[in-house]
């Protein structure tokens, strides 16, 4: 008997979701497939690449990130050197610095800081806050009227603040936002409800549905990205279809993999390609299984992922 | 295609005899549709009846053992797309390429590549060899490849020098990864003659199916299917496409664990060949070779699949025993916390980032949370005392300072009662607050 191909495009699709203004805006989601199925339909927006900086500065013991960022001294010139790697479609600016057992930066430094970030790179923005949830909540309504007009994603609102971060970003400036929810789809799909019945536009909200590092419990992230999709593209489930940008950085560099020098272990060998292939293991992982948007730190790993999915398109 | 049980109704004898356990034949028949009891179970089926339904009721996908000995592995054998309908049967087998020239160098590489990840040997499970225009040379290679106990992959699609290969190898069951439209007659003459089994190829999904059908004529039954080499794109859907229509469009021609060589889709780059092995470890390639394994390149990989075929039921736990961290010795103090993968490798970690020795005690807590294992009983001041004196703990380690979960500081007071020579110190509530807390006490 011949073998039958059996397509299985969903009538239901992910929303389509613009950051960013101009030539260089992006736009994540909008497949009706499941991940990386072009051969079921075309995906018409490709997955997207983030390069993350941070205002707490750059790993000293990494030679290729040192020389990446090599006369950077500033966010912004660190920034901008970012901005430039091609294979990066959007610029993500993490706000590290501002977390109050931390630096305690203040939220006008921070605001000053991303206004000339955004005046300077003409790369969408994508602003993580310091996961201190009052903090972020601030951060996230002043950043969102100093931007306003430039299109960025605020990472992201939480059960605790989605009031006021969906009122300050979405509904005043007309901004994106994100749904942070941790491997739970009753979790992520009621953030979603809470979210779009405050008036949000439900095309103007990303999820953040939960990350692990490869090895670290992935499996969580796996099945919970796969009900997410199913859910969304079988079930036409609109609470479920906003597409998913997965922040996998601040994961895949904080395990010990990432951390351990060769010193301390010398059979492990070099601790920078050692964070690359965690990165680079646990973006790709992530996309296979629903991430519309992944944001990395090394640019190596950036070009490696962003070369990855050209493949696959 | 599936059976319902009105349709196995129909072939048993319905005399209601009970003698397959059941109280009617119809229970026993439905039963059997749900795939709960085996169709042998009823005394009085005529054979007729149990071969056409022993047909029907097979697996979809079948279950392969590539390697001979200890290098044994089973592969395939799934029965769902996604991990949390059911757990993944078989986890994947990684594999490094070899060729004459190169296997001494590869395999100085790949033998130091072998530890242990919660409870799981993680080492490379198969050499793939390479053939490269000379027979002799390739018997010579597949002898040597031999000697390292691994399971091997003959990657050769010349029969000559295959049969020369597996003249020497035949008895280590290696997998015959050559046949294709071209050769499907030489090269399933030569799998059944050294009963080993055999991967196939094809230049579309269709000529693939048809090649397929066309060797499973010829009686055999232990296949493997090669996904596409030609682009990461073609490799991609063979592997989806291979799975689903097996199990989803049941069309068991394509019932076969699949084999993907991310070495040919993206060769001398390290980091895209991972990126490759992850989304292949993910979605369905059953055999994963790439060009070489380092500890950068195994150390990500091998956790993302022991996470991926872990039991969605399960949680995954951690091996009770003392953990000594950041070279602890006998005076470093103990820290105690639940034996949840999750939470050994949150707890691990920060402790590790503090950088001040101590000793990690994990004790059978059930595989839960530190609070749900308190909630249900599992953690107490009695268990932590009695899994302290049980293992001798208080003999291998001389210092008496315990470290405790803040969550569960309440058991402060009963483990001073219970373990009178300790002090008794209540951690952070949050991991993350471990590594100021562990300079301080230190």
């Amino acid at each position: 008997m011949a073998y039958k191909k059996s397509p299985q495009a969903f009538k239901a699709s992910i929303n389509a979701v613009t950051i960013g203004t101009g030539d260089s805006a992006v736009t994540l989601g909008g497949e009706n497939v499941m991940p990386l199925y072009t051969f079921d339909a075309p995906i018409e927006h490709r997955p997207a690449v983030g390069i993350a900086v941070s205002d707490t500065g750059i790993r000293t013991d990494l030679p290729k990130l040192d020389e990446f960022y090599e006369g950077a001294t500033t966010l912004l010139d660190r920034a901008q050197k970012a901005a430039q790697l091609k294979e990066a479609d959007f610029l993500s600016i993490v706000l590290d610095a501002a977390d109050p057992n931390g630096d305690n930066r203040s939220v006008e430094d921070c605001v000053a800081e991303v206004k000339a970030i955004a005046d300077a790179v003409d790369k969408p923005l994508v602003i993580e806050g310091c996961k201190n949830v009052e903090k972020d909540t601030e951060l996230f309504s002043k950043v969102a009227e100093a931007l306003q007009g430039k299109n960025v994603l605020l990472l992201s609102a939480r059960e605790e603040n989605y009031k006021t971060v969906g009122a300050s970003t979405v509904m005043a400036y007309q901004q994106k936002m994100g749904a942070e929810s941790a491997d739970d789809i009753n979790l992520a799909k009621q953030l979603n409800v809470l979210i779009t019945q405050l008036g949000v536009d439900p095309g103007s909200v990303v999820m953040n549905v939960g990350t692990a590092a490869a090895g670290y419990g992935f499996e969580y992230v796996v099945s919970t990205m796969d009900r997410v999709k199913s859910a969304a593209l079988e079930q036409n489930d609109g609470m479920l279809q906003m597409p998913i940008v997965t922040p996998v950085a601040s994961e895949a560099w904080t395990v010990k993999e990432s951390l351990v020098s060769g010193d301390d272990i010398p059979e492990w060998g070099d601790v920078e390609e050692r964070g690359i292939q965690m990165e680079v293991t646990t973006a790709a992982a992530c996309l296979a299984s629903g991430s519309n948007a992944v944001i990395l730190m090394h640019p190596e790993s950036v070009k490696t992922i962003s070369a990855f999915v050209a493949d696959l398109m | 295609m599936a059976l319902k049980g009105l349709d196995i109704f129909k072939l048993t004898p319905k005399t209601n005899c009970k003698e397959c356990g059941s109280p009617t034949c119809m229970a026993f028949s439905m039963k059997v549709a749900q795939g709960a009891i085996s169709i042998d179970k009823c005394p009085h089926m005529s054979q007729e009846a149990l071969d056409k339904l022993s047909e029907a009721t097979a697996p979809l996908m079948k279950t392969i053992t590539v390697g001979a000995g200890e290098a044994a592995h089973q592969l395939g054998g799934e029965t769902v797309l996604y991990r949390h309908e059911k757990k993944f049967v078989n986890r994947n087998l990684f594999a490094v390429t070899v060729t004459p020239e190169t296997f001494d160098e590869k395999w100085e590489q790949v033998k130091g590549i072998d530890y242990d990840r919660i409870g799981e040997r993680m080492y490379v499970e198969a050499l793939a060899l390479e053939y490269t225009g000379d027979a002799d040379a390739y018997a010579a290679l597949a002898e040597k490849a031999k000697a390292t106990g691994r399971a091997l992959i003959l990657d050769c699609d010349d029969a000559a020098a295959a049969r020369k290969a597996l003249e020497v190898v035949g008895d280590a069951k290696p997998l015959l990864n050559g046949a294709s439209a071209a050769n499907a007659d030489e090269f399933a003459a030569l799998a059944q003659e050294f009963k080993c089994v055999l991967g196939v190829s094809g230049a579309t999904l269709d000529e693939l199916h048809d090649t397929v059908e066309a060797i499973e004529g010829k009686g055999l039954k232990d296949l493997v299917l090669n996904c596409s080499t030609a682009s990461a794109k073609d490799a991609f859907e063979y592997a989806v496409q291979i799975r689903r229509s097996d199990l989803k469009g049941q069309d068991r021609t394509f019932g076969y664990p699949s084999i993907v060589n991310v070495a040919k889709l993206a060769p001398g780059d390290a980091h895209l060949q991972e990126a490759y092995a992850s989304l292949f470890t993910v979605k369905y390639g059953s055999i994963v070779v790439m060009e070489e394994m380092s500890y950068a390149d195994a150390l990500p990989l091998y956790g993302l699949r022991q996470n991926v075929f872990t039991d969605p039921q399960k949680p995954m736990t951690v091996e009770p025993g003392i953990y000594p961290l950041n070279g602890a010795d006998e005076n470093a103090p103990i820290a105690t916390t639940v034996d949840f993968a999750l939470t050994y490798f949150v707890v691990s970690g920060e402790l590790e980032r503090a950088g001040v020795p101590v000793n990690l005690v994990i004790s059978d807590a059930g595989g839960y949370s530190v609070l749900t294992s308190w909630a249900a009983g599992k953690l107490s001041a009695s268990s932590i005392a009695k899994f302290i004196s049980e293992n001798g703990i208080a003999d291998k380690i001389k210092s008496r300072k315990l470290i405790i979960p803040g969550k569960v500081a309440v058991l402060k007071g009963e483990l001073e009662q219970k373990l009178p020579d300790f002090e008794i110190i209540v951690a952070p509530n949050e991991a993350t607050d471990l590594v100021k807390f562990m300079k301080q006490f230190a």
